[in-house]
């Protein structure tokens, strides 16, 4: 269950040491744009060393190295991946070929680790006007691929538009990425609501993209967490719907009925799926 | 293998520790703590361990901790080496 991630600074010993306390199911570690040049190598090694001593508890770990295009790329993933995070976040992923040339590469390091293919899995960030176009491609590109990621900071600059809280400018985008991903089987991430101490407006933003179908959200504060969460958490009505939903298909199966109906209304493959899909995260919920 | 030059890592900030590093015939470490009376010796213990892992045997070490944990103190005594060992 990955509904929030939090970004943190990958130079920031005492954010990344806290990090897992603050409530998102997945960690950032920002190697890009968190970090000076200069301190790209400090930052690297306090990165790995976070992810090998750490205690990260329930949450996933994500790396955001820096992109191909740039020399601190194969330096990153040779740092971070025996510590073996759950996913790379590869920035300004803009077409397939960048995914697999990325793709290459951490095969290459996995397999001098002796991991099986695919430990590590990748979550390109699509933040170009070019990405956004080849957004299924991208999400589509290999299968270490396992979810894409919308920066809305970066595509407004290459749109040459402002960027609003209300997001106009970026709906397209936004639900581009949806069905791309959708298309292709992987998750999608909704791009960080960047003012801090709107409190409504994060809820606006979260409810917006929960309703387009993203799986979750990116938050650049711990204070964003709590909401991101509540909104991407099925509802208690919403569970014991998916209850009833199972336990009629059950019942049904029971009693060789192919067809059923449920509350006057039919239940068909799709509801037997997303039912399953909310008990499924009710019950991870529990765990936390 | 000896640090070449003069190299700083890490910040004063909290949760932190400030390495400075320089040339030098054997290994000396100086420490500042708060928590100099409870930690010094596993500290200096630590720092000690990353310079041999890092392969130094000569280098001045000036530690100015910030109540850094163990993971932070190895990652910024290993920036340092590398940054001083570097033409």
């Amino acid at each position: 269950m990955r509904r929030s991630m939090l970004f943190l600074p990958g130079n920031t010993p005492n954010m990344l040491i806290n990090g897992s306390a603050l409530g998102a199911d997945a960690i950032i570690f920002d190697l890009e744009d968190a970090v000076s040049p200069t301190e790209k190598d400090a930052a690297r090694i306090l990165v790995r060393n976070t992810l090998k001593y750490g205690d990260m508890g329930r949450c996933e770990t994500i790396v955001r190295v820096n992109s191909i295009d740039t020399d601190f790329f194969k330096k990153d993933i040779d740092a971070v991946l025996p510590e073996k995070p759950n996913l790379i976040m590869l920035p300004k992923t803009s077409c397939e070929k960048d995914v697999l040339t990325a793709d290459e590469y951490i095969t290459e390091v996995e397999k001098k680790l002796g991991f099986p293919e695919n430990t590590v899995r990748l979550m390109p960030l699509i933040e170009t006007a070019l990405g956004v176009e080849n957004a299924f491609e991208i999400a589509a590109a290999s299968k270490r691929v396992a979810a894409i990621f919308l920066g809305a900071e970066d595509l407004t600059a290459d749109l040459r538009c402002r960027r609003t809280k209300e997001g106009r400018e970026i709906e397209y985008a936004r639900t581009r990425l949806v069905v791309a991903a959708r298309a292709a089987g992987v998750d999608v991430y909704d791009t960080p609501f960047t003012d801090v101490n709107d409190d409504e407006g994060i809820v606006r933003d979260a409810e917006n993209a929960k309703g387009l179908g993203f799986t979750g959200k990116a938050s650049i504060s711990p204070r964003h967490v709590e909401v991101i969460n509540a909104v991407f958490s099925p509802t208690q009505k919403e569970i014991d719907y998916a209850y009833e939903v199972m336990d009629a298909i059950k019942l049904a199966k029971e009693q060789g009925r192919g067809a059923i109906a449920l509350h006057g209304k039919m239940v068909d493959a799709p509801i037997v799926l997303r039912a399953q899909q909310t008990i499924d995260m009710a019950e991870e919920m529990q765990k936390r | 293998m000896k640090v070449l030059k003069k190299a700083t890592a890490g910040t004063m900030e909290s949760s932190d520790a400030y390495i400075e590093i320089e040339p030098c015939d054997d290994v000396e470490i100086e420490l500042s703590s708060v928590v100099k009376a409870q930690f010094g010796d596993s500290i200096i213990e630590t720092v000690k361990s990353v310079l041999s892992e890092c392969g130094v045997t000569g280098a001045r070490v000036k530690i100015s901790d910030r109540g850094a944990l163990d993971c932070v103190l190895r990652a910024r005594v290993e920036t340092a080496c590398l940054r001083g060992k570097e033409q």
